[in-house]
């Protein structure tokens, strides 16, 4: 018999209301395995991250449908009680932002060993000496000397190592990064990626990457889901799916980026812009923007079809 | 025909320890007219500055920018504002640059009447033949910014700056706020109409792909200064300097795995104490002991690699 995977979400609905933000989500996720989740602004690729993390905003938010596993145990029908032990410890995650995430007024040092003193017994000065040992891991070369900094007395790039060594200080299985270098530079940018594959190498932690950077996602992560308005249009591995994209708008996103065109010329542009949630068309989101759009696409929502490399798609290409 | 010279342009803002921060420190690069510069580096390389500098948002410390043979760096308040009419700027945040009580009409009227340009009736058919021009519809003309999108408020921020169909456009991270399938439209609406009006472009942005994309040659800047400046396909296939390299190396591609990758270590320096060589040498994976010491100028350099024009400031690089 299979063991559980490491993070399992089914069928995700999350509604604003009567709006549905995101609609039958499925992931997968294993140890030592990094996914990619794609997509555009407004895709619904956060709102699925802060729903595995039970951080939703309940109400207006909720999750209609679906379930979201961690090891085999429900999230969804933990107690908040629960919850609190779960995140940080079992599940970590780092956001884009890495300033607004750290608290200004207490030093690096306290605010990596408050997770740990929260989560386990143990002393402050293991705390500490731990907090130490992890702003080594993420590499900072005098990490006693950067236990008594502020916030603002970092990089962006310090911080954002600074978050993942506050995510990582309880040794979870799963880390969210949810767009962890949107707002760093790219040789930073670059610093960071490295550092999360070494870790998923080394302690094979499970990584869910949500990023808007289909590059990032071909460079570091083996398995990949493409979202659209909500929905995953497409996943499967890295290889497989940026060498042959079969959902009419991976191809064309994959088309419409500057460094996939020879320089100079017209990039080829996806018309038109994505639907607000409350004015999704009734079949396929892409439909009204799709150059291979049939008659039923306009009507009929497509199911998510295949095997290991799995599209949603009336007219696929070959 | 050399339409800009920008020589020694410099830029410091106070700090507060006291000591000035160098924005900008003794920039000089040539512009033609109808000519695409790409301008890029990291945050805080001083390229924004430089962006506004050259149009006098923002006064610089010292240097010159001969436009036309006008240096707009020292001329009258009134004579830069005549100036003004063939120097314009689209600004990265479409939500922040558009006034929101505005109608996209005012929006795009307003440097006409600024200027004294045509009648009423002459000033409406013009902003028609605006809204055509950048794939708004003509009833847009009445609405305000905020009923539009991010691409399209992005639209009518470029509609007002050729407006007064200006010579020399700067295009600050102007397609940076845009989703991926936004922003390849945008870059084909700058693209033609700079070449259609052949506009001088200095196109602003941290993002290599995107400049390379548009540019004839690229200026690539590391704390206030240009480190490396050329032809766009030899700078990216054989750049010289070690900093081109690794932010050549470090963007994501879609055809190249991260093995292949440059990973500096180290940070930036503080710009209010950069270090008295070269301000890379603190991350460059080649350092040598005279980078320490003495700083290296822009100048053209015998690159084995390059068949063209290269001029960059590294020492690994004898001067020609």
């Amino acid at each position: 018999m299979q063991a559980d995977p490491l993070l399992h979400v089914d069928g995700l609905d999350v509604r604003l209301g009567d709006v549905p933000l995101i609609r039958n989500v499925t992931l997968c996720l294993d140890e030592g395995q990094m996914l990619g989740l794609v997509g555009e602004s407004g895709c619904g690729k956060s709102v699925t991250a802060l729903a595995v993390m039970r951080l939703l905003a309940e109400p207006p938010m909720r999750v209609a449908a679906g379930s979201i596993r961690h090891a085999g145990r429900d999230l969804l029908s933990l107690r908040e009680s629960e919850l609190c032990a779960v995140r940080g410890r079992d599940i970590g995650m780092i956001f884009q932002e890495p300033m607004t995430s750290l608290n200004p007024a207490f030093r690096i040092g306290q605010q990596i060993a408050e997770t740990l003193l929260l989560h386990e017994r143990v002393s402050r000065s293991v705390a500490r000496q731990r907090a130490a040992e992890l702003l080594e891991t993420v590499g900072f070369p005098a990490p006693d000397a950067a236990l008594r900094r502020y916030p603002h007395q970092l990089s962006g790039g310090q911080r954002q190592r600074v978050m993942i060594a506050i995510a990582l200080v309880c040794r979870p299985k799963v880390l969210i990064a949810d767009e962890p270098t949107t707002a760093l530079d790219v040789t930073v940018q670059a610093q960071i990626l490295e550092l999360l594959a070494s870790l998923r190498r080394e302690h094979r932690l499970a990584v869910l990457l949500i990023t808007h950077d289909l590059g990032v996602v071909r460079s570091y992560c083996d398995r990949v889901a493409v979202m659209y308005s909500g929905e995953v249009v497409e996943q499967g591995r890295t290889d497989e799916v940026f060498a042959a994209p079969r959902h009419r708008y991976t191809r064309a996103l994959m088309r419409t980026i500057p460094a996939a065109n020879p320089p100079g010329g017209r990039l080829p542009a996806i018309a038109g812009s994505v639907p607000p949630p409350q004015q999704r068309p009734p079949g396929c989101a892409f439909a009204p923007r799709c150059d291979a759009a049939l008659p039923r696409c306009a009507v009929e929502p497509a199911a998510l079809v295949g095997q290991s490399h799995r599209v949603r798609c009336w007219n696929p290409a070959p | 025909m050399t339409l800009l010279r920008v020589d020694k342009l410099s830029k410091h803002y106070p700090s507060e320890s006291g000591e000035p921060v160098q924005a900008l420190d003794e920039v000089s690069f040539t512009l033609a007219r109808g000519e695409v510069l790409g301008v890029v580096g990291e945050s805080g390389c001083g390229k924004s500055t430089l962006g506004r500098a050259l149009l006098r948002l923002i006064e610089p410390n010292g240097g010159h920018v001969l436009f036309d043979g006008v240096d707009i760096a020292t001329v009258s308040s009134r004579a830069l504002k005549r100036l003004r009419r063939d120097l314009q700027i689209v600004f990265q945040d479409p939500f922040g640059s558009l006034n929101p009580r505005h109608t996209v009409a005012q929006l795009i009227g307003e440097p006409l009447i600024v200027h004294r340009i045509g009648t009423p009736s002459e000033r409406r058919t013009r902003i028609q033949e605006l809204l055509e021009m950048v794939g708004l519809p003509a009833d847009a003309a009445d609405k305000r910014a905020h009923a539009f999108s991010g691409g399209q408020r992005q639209r009518i921020a470029i509609a007002r700056a050729l407006a007064l169909q200006p010579r020399l456009l700067v295009a600050d991270e102007a397609v940076s706020a845009l989703d991926v399938s936004i922003q390849s439209q945008i870059i084909n609406l700058l693209a033609e109409l700079q070449a259609r009006f052949s506009i001088a472009l200095l196109f602003i942005s941290h993002d290599l792909s995107v400049v390379r994309h548009v540019s004839d040659r690229i200026a690539v800047m590391y704390l206030g200064r240009i480190v490396e400046i050329g032809p766009t396909e030899s700078l990216m296939t054989a750049a010289c300097h070690p900093y081109t390299q690794a932010l050549i190396s470090a963007v994501p591609r879609l055809d190249q795995l991260a093995a292949q990758r440059i990973v500096l270590d180290g940070e930036l320096p503080d710009p209010a104490h950069p270090p008295p060589g070269c301000a890379f040498a603190s991350r460059c994976p080649h350092v040598m002991d005279i980078c320490r010491t003495v700083r290296p100028d822009l100048l053209a350099r015998r690159a084995a690699a390059r068949t063209t024009d290269a001029h960059s400031a590294c020492h690994l690089h004898p001067p020609l």
